[in-house]
């Protein structure tokens, strides 16, 4: 973007690249026996270590969660409306460390990585990750900073699951854990729009049972498919429409198959530089992990039993118009932690723009950020 | 403190699990926690109130007790449910009063009296609907639909066999008058009532 960078912004940044030589044992029964995170932190950690916050992201998210790369960059990270000195994550008082995940396309070790055994990308023999895999390997990272305890970890839809996981995993290594937009385990529906999308990828000519890297091409057309119909659940019908309406791209029908409403242009566009920017294993991968995620089941499905060792509290927050995880899905999480008699506040913010609302600086999405990490950073001291 | 609170902390022990419904900006709440080493959550809402309570580290559940009741809390997980000034803004307080003793062991309720003799006095005179320090709206805006007096609520409690374990009645400022005590339903203005199941230890 911009000549110069604005006031609240946390300004250029530049990631780190983590290595871990240590092996990772994961939930599919493999093992990787190292690895990378690409790390972007914002903010200073103080000298207890007390004021750090874990950001997770979400399916196609990565480290750039705030902030511009150069001078020259268009827009700032994922999430910089919530992310800066004076924001709800206010990096004037908390250390801010935003990672992309294991099984990522953004530098982190993953299916376009290069496997050590054979020399050659991972692609398809890269292990399935699941949301506790990425607890484990969040916590090496919590290691190699210094980091014993977070203030908060915080995550919207895939990275709230992270949150819940931390607070079963690593109970006494977060003071609170925050929730936004998430569920605690994907419905039918869910899962259905995940396969959807695999096919997508997975019937590409181009795709090469994964092995596209080999043949020097990408599924581009499966990729930009995926794209299209998960972009569709983020929105919402009223978005969509106070977006987009019925208008056309020229005047008048053309009485063909060509993209004439402005929706499906849209919709094109972003699949197609989605599919340009994205890895397809990587996709499969992290939607692959949402559909596994599901704390309660190894409790017989008894969510309220699964969070019996959490120490965190909660606060947990969902939107109004979110169809993909509904207010609802928000609402059964709660009411485990009440019954498991954690600490949890809750709230449902009125928004129009669907699941992407967490992403966008709503009044009463901001005041409640900002109040709750207010009161966090006054009990950390930062 | 405000009397009224003051009255109600006596009345929840020390480590007490505690629901608050309709807990404002969690005043109360905050209190208990920090002075009666209480746990809890409130209800409300009103979205300012939840933004207070959420950043003054009272745990609060945004949840309509008129649209959603309290389905989604066990028997008997509280120690005791607090109710103060909401009941007369609820659709059903009858059917409030019950989950309230459902949920918990103990109910803290407080309300105004209609029955108090200012009240009379205005509609008599004015013959409008009254108002005063406890119930200052008009009758086109008030939230306050189901207002009652001190007897029509022990008449109800007699009704569903709820037993009262204390009251206290005291004046618009809270204050405790030896002629509230003498003659509530008639010079009281709101009253903390302690109920309990009748069957109840």
């Amino acid at each position: 973007m911009p000549d110069s960078l604005p006031s609240d912004s946390v300004g250029l940044v530049s990631p780190q690249t983590i290595p871990f030589d240590e092996p990772i044992a994961l939930a599919c029964g493999q093992t990787l026996e190292r690895f990378d995170l690409v790390v972007e932190t914002y903010g200073t950690l103080n000298p207890d270590a007390s004021n750090a916050i874990l950001i997770c992201h979400a399916l196609s998210g990565h480290h750039h969660a705030a902030g511009y790369r150069t001078m020259e960059e268009r827009k700032p990270g994922w999430w910089d409306s919530c992310i800066g000195p004076g924001k709800p994550i206010d990096t004037s008082r908390f250390f801010v460390v935003s990672l992309n995940n294991l099984g990522g396309c953004h530098g982190s070790t993953g299916p376009s990585s290069i496997n050590p055994a054979t020399g050659k990308p991972y692609g398809p023999e890269f292990p399935v990750i699941t949301v506790a895999d990425w607890v484990k390997s969040q916590a090496r990272l919590a290691d190699h900073l210094g980091i014993e305890q977070w203030a908060a970890v915080v995550g919207g839809s895939l990275g709230g699951m992270q949150a819940l996981q931390w607070s079963l995993d690593y109970p006494e290594r977060l003071r609170h854990a925050l929730i936004i937009a998430s569920t605690p385990r994907l419905s039918a529906q869910n899962i259905a729009f995940n396969e959807v999308a695999r096919q997508a990828i997975t019937s590409d000519r181009e795709f090469h049972d994964g092995r596209y890297q080999d043949f020097e091409t990408l599924p581009r057309r499966g990729l930009m498919l995926a794209r299209m119909v998960g972009h569709i659940t983020y929105l919402s019908d009223a978005s969509m429409g106070e977006k987009f309406g019925r208008e056309l791209r020229e005047e008048a029908y053309k009485f063909g198959f060509d993209a004439e409403f402005q929706v499906e242009s849209y919709l094109r566009y972003q699949g197609e530089r989605f599919s340009e920017s994205f890895d397809a294993n990587t996709y499969l991968l992290m939607t692959r992990a949402l559909d596994y995620f599901d704390p309660a089941y190894a409790a017989g499905g008894d969510l309220a039993k699964a969070l019996a060792p959490a120490q965190c509290e909660f606060l947990v927050l969902s939107f109004s118009t979110d169809w993909r995880f509904t207010p609802a899905r928000s609402e059964e999480m709660v009411n485990a932690m009440i019954q498991a008699r954690k600490k949890v506040s809750y709230a449902e913010i009125d928004a129009p723009w669907g699941h992407d609302a967490f992403l966008i600086p709503t009044p009463r999405y901001t005041d409640i950020f900002t109040a709750y990490l207010d009161r966090v950073a006054r009990e950390v001291g930062a | 403190m405000r009397p009224d609170l003051e009255i109600i902390q006596q009345w929840v022990q020390p480590g007490d699990h505690v629901l608050d419904l309709g807990c404002g900006n969690g005043t109360l709440l905050d209190f208990l926690q920090r002075e009666r080493g209480a746990t809890g959550f409130g209800l409300e809402i009103n979205p300012d109130h939840i933004t207070t309570c959420m950043g003054r580290g009272v745990s609060v559940i945004e949840q309509n007790l008129d649209t959603q009741g309290l389905v989604n809390f066990d028997d008997g997980m509280f120690d005791v449910v607090l109710m103060t000034q909401a009941l007369q803004a609820v659709r059903r307080p009858d059917k409030v009063i019950e989950e309230m003793l459902r949920v918990g062991r103990e109910g803290i309720v407080t309300f105004p009296n209609f029955a108090h003799w200012r009240l009379r006095w205005g509609l008599t005179l004015s013959g409008r609907m009254p108002e005063s320090e406890a119930l200052p709206y008009k009758w086109y805006n008030t939230p306050n639909i189901r207002l009652c007096t001190f007897k029509d609520f022990e008449a109800l409690c007699r009704q569903k066999g709820i037993r009262i374990k204390s009251r206290r009645v005291v004046d618009g400022q809270h204050q405790n008058s030896w002629l509230a005590r003498l003659w509530p339903n008639l010079l009281g203005e709101i009253a903390i009532y302690r109920i309990t199941r009748e069957n109840a230890k």
